[in-house]
């Protein structure tokens, strides 16, 4: 039964992937006064695209084709680690935390290579961009994970939820660090402004696009599904690790469906915060992304440091 | 039985560097001979660390050789069987591996009869310094090691820079042997004797004891590569053949480990905690700027030597953490960090064999070491390609490889430190955790770097482009039995986890917290409720979506991809230059981590005309040098020279002058006897 409905929720979560992209679109629209797209737009792209004949290079190997359902799959793979719309599942014991890190790891390493793999320039481009950035943002990502792990003493992201939800409503100072360290990252690795802008195709700021240029059809439409994957990811983490109150802690229907409208309604939040930090910041040089990351490694460590000296009990 | 095992072990692989030498009839069956022995002493060394590591038992033995009055001591307990059988693992491959490699080396008898002596005897004193049980023994089959281990580096001495690395490498070998016997002295002049039951029995004060460990820090250290006395090994790596670099990389540098795990946790009475903050600091300052220079290397066997100094701080910062827990009475966790160490150490013996077996295949093939001359090879040599790949994600520590579940182990072990009262460790623990994860993303993004420009877009010279797959069978099967035991072990970690907790109840008297919850199929190092890793699980659950997956999106046949020409923007004209090179890809790292390195960078452009607004040539240059050449090394060059020539001032060259010193010497020794 818990397997069953493990596997359900890893199958809602990838479906109401690309409605939060197109959630969060249409936030953005409507705070630059312009007309958002459908909020289904996002299902007819991948819909179009898995339609299309893709196109290869002649220059590609084996590695270029393996590529998209490597990244899907891995992104799949940590949607099921992650409790969505109820914790204690069997699924997220099989996996912790730093596993789920790992999972992020193996879609940025084959993406890394696929964009090495054409012999162009842009490709190789962002493979070093992307590959310099998450490596400044893992130990950042870490060592938050680590203040909320340490106070919960497991890795296990389920056990972590129960711990705070269990625990009441209690300010650590440490958690509010950690938080903010986690923001900061989610936005780094999921490629939005102010480090990478999702919509531009210019050489001088394109990260992400640039290793993925070469993309064309279902491949393209699995990469895409992927990046909608992983941006919901870091959502439901920051928003159910922080603010798991609501969670289904049982299996039963009401709960259940109480949880999924809880989650949503913390994503829409979640959503209208990014749409506004977004709007009002503007996209930073490359070479100051070390300042921002190096702010959320900070964060994090502050997060630590206040967690040993204020809150442990010895 | 075990123990007959081991000695064999020892001995067919001296009968491998005998035949070598001996003068037989039949030149052929001699060459494939030397090669069956040394894979029959691999295979007995398997043999006997795998029997000891199953029926756990400390074995000792007495052998009347060496001097008449000091019998060679012998002894095989857990630890040593655990080495055993990196050794005989490495051995294994390598026997597989050299009989084709080194096919041009055995055109000339002699070089062949020379670099298969060499290597017999190395691996014979690699097994025995883990046999030793007295520190003569030890320093004896230690410095076999050494030496048999510089006769290889020099094996291609005709190119001076050869000559240079490889005399470079003795002398450190030789101050770091000098160390060693420093250390055992101190801790023997308090105890009866030289054999290590009497050393541990020596009651020794705190003061010497951490003399002691100092010593042997350096001494064990400067074999295995610790910041910043590591430089002989990007210096002497690269330049022996591959299968001897791979052997050097990946179990000597584990001999020295054990050397000092058995220093430390065996033979001294006891253990401080400040040790542990001393490794744990000199293991992140390696690991840290071994990945960064490893980075910035542009010859594959460098950059491999430089992420072994990496691997090697990563085993030592785990070591730091078990030193810790067991002078904090927190022996189960002490126990887990020793088994993250140890872990460690076999996986990096594993990965990093296969990487230098597969930087000889790519040099077999192209006779090209340099990564910005490669590329493309995933097309010419398909099997190669995929057996590096496995190669590089395990490094890069990726889930369902063996890399990730030690670096999991030691994020574990780290995530203890509450059970600690010293507030001060508490919060270093958790930054070194952090630094271990920015050099494992720093890891995956050189070895991006490394497979993706040798193996993947266009060929960048000729001898790339013309590259043609392996044929030979034993060559394929050894970096590819390396690539599966890396697979095998990343899924079912468990089947070596429970034979290494036989080491740390031996040595440690205790294993990790939770023997009993351990599964076949996961782990769970301190309690299931803690933390767990099922790797077959995820294995399955992966098959299953990439699966489905590719079924549902390819079932419809009118979206067969199309193969096409690259797209140019519609410029024309794309050359394999325009791709990123080694250096281009590793700038955004040089210029955020630039006070990490010596950066020389060089610009020259030469104008066609004197408008100096038309350019003719740019020329880049870019040279990186390692700080602590700068500011260690040549400090201590400068103050050598200082001194010896300040000592050369009392040679006149004048016979009298001499006469007048044997005087003052004789009127000096006359005085001091009459006293």
């Amino acid at each position: 039964m818990s397997w069953l409905i493990a596997i359900l929720q890893t199958a809602l979560f990838v479906a109401l992937a690309p409605l939060l992209a197109g959630f969060m679109k249409f936030c953005k629209c409507r705070l630059q006064n312009r007309r958002a797209p459908s909020l289904l737009q996002p299902y007819r792209d991948l819909l179009k695209l898995t339609r299309k004949q893709p196109v290869i290079s002649e220059d590609a190997s084996w590695l270029f084709c393996a590529t998209p359902y490597i990244v899907f799959t891995a992104m799949i793979l940590a949607a099921s680690v992650v409790p969505f719309i109820a914790v204690d599942l069997p699924t997220s014991a099989e996996a912790d935390v730093i596993v789920l890190v790992g999972f992020f790891a193996f879609a940025r390493f084959f993406l890394a290579l696929a964009g090495l793999d054409i012999g162009t320039a842009f490709g190789g481009m962002g493979s070093s961009r992307e590959m310099t950035i998450s490596s400044l943002a893992e130990p950042a990502m870490l060592m938050a994970v680590f203040t909320i792990t340490m106070t919960a003493s497991t890795t296990n992201l389920s056990g972590a939820i129960e711990h705070v939800l269990n625990e009441g409503v209690v300010l650590r100072p440490s958690f509010v660090f950690a938080l903010f360290a986690l923001l900061l990252v989610a936005v780094a690795e999921t490629g939005r402004i102010p480090v990478d802008n999702p919509t531009t195709h210019l050489e001088l700021t394109m990260i992400h696009e640039a290793m993925i240029l070469e993309y064309s059809g279902r491949h393209l439409a699995l990469i895409e599904w992927a990046s909608q994957l992983k941006f919901m990811l870091y959502g439901v983490l920051i928003s159910n690790i922080f603010f798991p109150w609501g969670i289904a802690e049982n299996f039963g229907l009401s709960a259940l469906s109480y949880g999924l409208l809880v989650i949503s309604g913390k994503l829409i939040l979640l959503c209208v915060f990014l749409g506004i930090a977004e709007t009002a910041v503007a996209k930073m040089r490359l070479f100051r992304v070390q300042e921002y990351l190096g702010f959320a490694y900070l964060l994090g460590l502050l997060g630590m440091l206040s967690h040993i000296i204020l809150e442990s009990t010895r | 039985m075990i123990l007959f095992l081991a000695y064999s072990a020892v001995l067919l692989s001296f009968a491998s560097g005998g035949v070598a030498i001996a003068h037989l009839q039949f030149p052929n069956v001699q060459k494939k001979l030397v090669f069956w022995l040394l894979g029959a002493s691999g295979l007995m060394a398997i043999f006997a660390g795998l029997g000891e590591l199953i029926y756990p038992e400390i074995r000792l033995d007495t052998l009347n050789l060496g001097l008449p009055w000091l019998p060679w001591h012998v002894h095989f307990d857990s630890l040593s069987a655990f080495f055993f059988l990196i050794i005989g693992i490495a051995v294994f491959a390598v026997s597989l591996y050299a009989p084709h490699y080194t096919h041009h080396e055995q055109k000339d008898a002699q070089g062949f009869a020379v670099l298969s002596l060499f290597t017999g005897l190395f691996v014979a004193g690699m097994m025995l310094v883990l046999l030793a049980d007295d520190a003569f023994m030890f320093m004896i089959a230690w410095e076999l090691m050494s030496v048999a281990s510089y006769f290889l580096v020099a094996f291609q001495h005709e190119n001076p820079a050869n000559r240079r690395a490889a005399f470079l490498y003795l002398l450190m070998a030789e101050v770091g042997a000098l160390l060693i016997i420093l250390a055992f002295g101190v801790v023997a002049s308090f105890a009866d004797g030289f054999t290590f039951d009497a050393l541990r029995a020596s009651t020794i004060p705190t003061t010497w004891m951490s003399i002691a460990f100092v010593l042997a820090l350096m001494g064990f250290g400067m074999k295995a590569g610790l910041v910043p006395i590591h430089v002989w090994l990007p210096e002497a790596h690269p330049v022996a053949p591959s299968h001897i670099s791979a052997l050097m990389s990946g179990v000597m540098l584990k001999v020295a480990l054990y050397g000092l795990i058995r220093f430390c946790f065996d033979l001294l009475p006891e253990v401080h905690w400040q040790w542990g903050v001393v490794l744990l600091i000199v293991g992140t300052v390696s690991a840290l700027s071994g990945i960064l220079y490893a980075m910035m290397q542009q010859n594959l066997k460098r950059l491999l030597a430089y992420s072994s100094v990496e691997n090697i701080g990563i085993i030592v910062m785990v070591l730091g953490l078990s030193m810790i827990f067991l002078a904090n009475h927190q022996n189960e966790l002490a126990a887990l960090a020793l088994l993250a160490a140890l872990f460690h150490a076999f996986n990096h013996a594993l990965f990093k064999n296969l990487l230098f077996l597969g930087a000889g295949m790519i040099h077999h093939q192209t006779h090209e070491l340099n990564i910005d001359m490669l590329g493309g090879l995933i097309k010419r040599m398909p099997k190669t390609s995929m057996i590096f790949l496995i190669g590089c994600m395990s490094i890069s520590s990726l889930p369902l490889f063996n890399g990730f579940v030690s670096e999991w182990l030691a994020f574990q072990t780290a995530l203890q430190v509450d059970v600690l009262d010293n507030a001060v460790l508490r919060s270093l623990i958790p930054v070194s955790a952090a630094a271990l994860a920015l050099t494992a993303a720093l890891a995956a993004a050189c070895f991006v770097k490394v497979f993706g420009l040798i193996f993947l877009g266009v060929p960048r010279s000729r001898h790339a482009e013309k590259a043609k797959e392996i044929q030979d069978k034993g060559m394929l099967a050894a970096p590819a039995m390396l690539a599966f035991l890396c697979f095998f072990f990343g899924i079912f970690p468990s089947s070596i986890l429970h034979l290494i907790d036989n080491v740390t109840e031996q040595l440690l008297g205790s294993t990790q917290p939770t023997k009993d919850v351990l599964s076949f199929l996961s782990i769970a190092p301190v309690s299931p409720e803690q933390a767990s890793y099922t790797a077959p699980l995820i294995l399955i659950g992966a098959l299953v979506a990439a699966g489905v997956s590719f079924w549902l999106l390819t079932r419809n046949s009118e979206t067969t991809m199309r193969i096409a020409p690259t797209w140019d923007c519609g410029f024309g004209g794309l050359t394999p230059r325009m791709q990123y090179t080694s250096s281009a890809f590793t700038m955004p790292l040089r210029r955020i981590f630039a006070p990490a390195f010596l950066i020389d960078e060089k610009v020259e452009k030469t104008m066609r005309d004197d408008t100096k607004l038309n350019v003719g040539e740019v020329r880049y240059t870019l040279h990186i040098q390692d700080h602590s050449w700068v500011r260690v090394y040549q400090p201590i060059e400068r103050g050598v020279n200082r001194v010896a020539k300040q000592v050369g001032r009392i040679q006149t060259g004048n016979i009298r002058t001499y006469l007048g010193y044997s005087l003052a010497t004789l009127i000096l020794l006359l005085w001091v006897v009459s006293l």
